[in-house]
């Protein structure tokens, strides 16, 4: 399925709860990678066999303890250098997962391979309306260059509407000391 | 005398006696010489049972005498009687010893859980080091510690020796944390080198290898590196060195061996992860160990530590094409992989570098196996990518746990298939 425009891959792949084991839904997927113009996102169009796991309960309770904040939640390197991750930063570290899959989607291609390294700052923004936002910086990792890439992502969540990721974009490397 | 009366102390300790309940340390000032001599005198008296711990020199100057309990009434009067004065010292010399003795068990009882290392835990350059002694110390006739050179910032480069004795025996090369932030093959390695001095004379397998092979395990492969990511950047990778006209630092280790160097697996900008270097071997690093392992001559494995993908590589990296000894190098790591995945169920991939994971040259397995070592294997340990490098401590016991039985397979291997 391949010319000199694009590619497309077919993918049977399994989704596995990162927070139990045991949970799994399989998935079908097609990836189409737009070869003559890279600053395209691939498309990606999924099938899920099943029903992903119901988190509402977790949803709400995150929601209103972070809605009750008298200050700003503020926070820095999760996981920690020795991979803590508290359990209060534990839906935040979540939450920078899900937002940073969109970002890594937005900038793939066929000879990437992003992961989310760590979340180097997070800040959250107080909004009038019901959102939540958190102003991240992270580190996302490349496998194929290796290279460590800081990026800055404004993320909107609610429990109802899910997550938004308003505003993206790549920051430049530090200057090694 | 104080020598002695604490031996004789030691020695009644430790067989549970108490010879010196009530004693008395007087300190005793002599004002002129007739009262000296009388001291002297003193000091003479066998059934006295008294001894100086300081002697009296001359008047005014104090002298130091120990009373024991059945004298000191005798004493005392004798001294009062003379006008000689003194004063009490020392209350209860057998408290004294106790306080002692509980004070010293004390320190050897930190001593040993210092030595009790916490192999759940990462640890810094200075305490990896101190363990590498208690090692050595634990295990004289097995492990020994050599230094191979310098690194950029002149760290010594140690690795342990696992010898049983002979000259020159073929060996097998291990080496984990080239790359520095990989933090969780260092914690392997140091587990590791634990386990293989451990079962020495226990496990049948490791015996076997020891008996007829030597293992050398370089586990701070890059200091420089490991040093700065405590310091200050934990996601830090390649050495420290300075690249002449630019101001980014270090060059990776893993694309800086002469094999297939400057390709398209590398990078030649000093500002990148994978830059190569300015020529091959340039890093004190890598050549310490080209050194080493040329010198050497009898290396017959080299297993180099990577993380992380969860991963078992061999050659080539540099070229697509497969290794001349590729079939063997697949069945042995296709048994190591089963191996490891049936300690918890993790599952690991194998194949060549360029097949598995990326095109990648100048690296360690690559020079290894063109230098005549045949069984050159990298491993990526854990995870996959949900911490990536900052794996989490609690998993270190169980990837070193989980890692052993492969690196067995290998090395067993190694032994039963001699070149």
């Amino acid at each position: 399925d391949s010319d000199n425009v694009s590619r497309k891959y077919h993918l049977e792949l399994v989704l596995e709860d990162v927070l139990d084991k045991d949970s799994t839904v399989n998935c079908a997927a097609e990836v189409l990678y737009h070869l003559g113009n890279k600053n395209i996102a691939p498309d990606v169009q999924f099938t899920l066999e099943g029903e992903l796991k119901d988190t509402a309960e977790a949803d709400n309770t995150f929601y209103n303890r972070i809605k009750s904040l008298e200050k700003e939640l503020v926070a820095e390197n999760i996981p920690d250098s020795h991979g803590n991750v508290s359990p209060e930063m534990q839906p935040i570290h979540l939450l920078a997962w899900v937002a940073s899959g969109y970002v890594i989607w937005q900038n793939s291609t066929e000879n990437t391979k992003f992961h989310l390294a760590q979340i180097k700052h997070v800040k959250q923004v107080k909004r009038s309306d019901e959102y939540l936002e958190f102003d991240y910086t992270i580190l996302l990792h490349e496998m194929v260059s290796q290279e460590i890439i800081p990026w800055q992502m404004t993320v909107l969540w609610h429990p109802q509407h899910g997550v938004q990721v308003a505003r993206d974009s790549r920051q430049p490397k530090h200057m090694p000391e | 005398m104080k020598v002695l009366l604490v031996f004789a102390a030691l020695v009644a300790a430790a067989r549970g006696e108490k010879l010196f309940v009530g004693d008395q340390v007087l300190r005793i000032t002599a004002s002129d010489e007739e009262q000296l001599t009388l001291l002297r005198v003193l000091g003479q008296q066998k059934e006295f049972q008294v001894d100086f711990w300081r002697h009296p020199t001359s008047p005014g100057h104090p002298a130091d005498l120990r009373v024991s309990f059945s004298s000191l009434q005798a004493v005392k009067t004798f001294l009062d009687s003379n006008s000689i004065s003194y004063s009490i010292m020392i209350e209860d010399v057998q408290e004294l010893l106790d306080e002692e003795k509980e004070t010293m068990a004390k320190s050897r009882r930190t001593l040993r859980s210092i030595s009790t290392f916490d192999f759940a835990s990462y640890h810094t350059i200075e305490e990896i080091y101190d363990w590498m002694d208690t090692l050595v110390e634990d295990h004289p006739n097995l492990v020994s510690k050599i230094q191979i050179g310098q690194s950029y910032e002149n760290r010594p480069l140690y690795v342990l020796q696992f010898s049983t004795g002979g000259r020159n025996r073929p060996a097998i090369w291990l080496d984990t944390g080239i790359h520095s932030r990989e933090w969780i093959t260092q914690a392997t390695g140091i587990w590791t080198a634990n386990k293989i001095a451990k079962e020495y004379g226990q496990d049948p397998s490791v015996t076997a290898i020891l008996d007829s092979m030597d293992i050398f395990f370089e586990i701070i492969t890059n200091p420089d590196g490991f040093a700065f990511t405590h310091s200050s950047n934990r996601l830090w990778r390649k050495t420290r060195s300075i690249n002449a006209g630019s101001d980014c630092i270090g060059v990776d280790p893993n694309r800086n061996w002469d094999a297939g160097f400057g390709g398209s697996g590398s990078s030649s900008n000093p500002c990148s992860e994978t830059y190569r270097g300015p020529h091959p071997h340039s890093e004190r690093e890598v050549k310490a160990i080209v050194d080493f392992i040329s010198g050497h001559g009898n290396v017959k494995s080299v297993i180099s530590i990577h993380s992380y993908a969860q991963m078992l590589l061999f050659p080539y990296g540099y070229k697509t094409a497969p290794a001349p000894h590729h079939q063997e190098l697949n069945e042995v790591a296709k048994k190591a992989v089963k191996d490891l995945a049936a300690v918890y169920g993790t599952k690991y991939t194998y194949g060549s570098i360029s097949d598995t994971i990326y095109v990648a040259d100048g690296t360690t397995i690559d020079w290894a196996y063109d230098n005549g070592v045949k069984y050159s294997f990298s491993f990526e340990l854990r995870d996959t990518g949900r911490y990536g490098f900052l794996l989490p401590s609690t998993q270190i016991i169980p990837t070193a746990t989980e890692t052993w039985p492969a690196l067995l397979d290998i090395m067993v291997h190694v032994l039963e298939h001699p070149y």
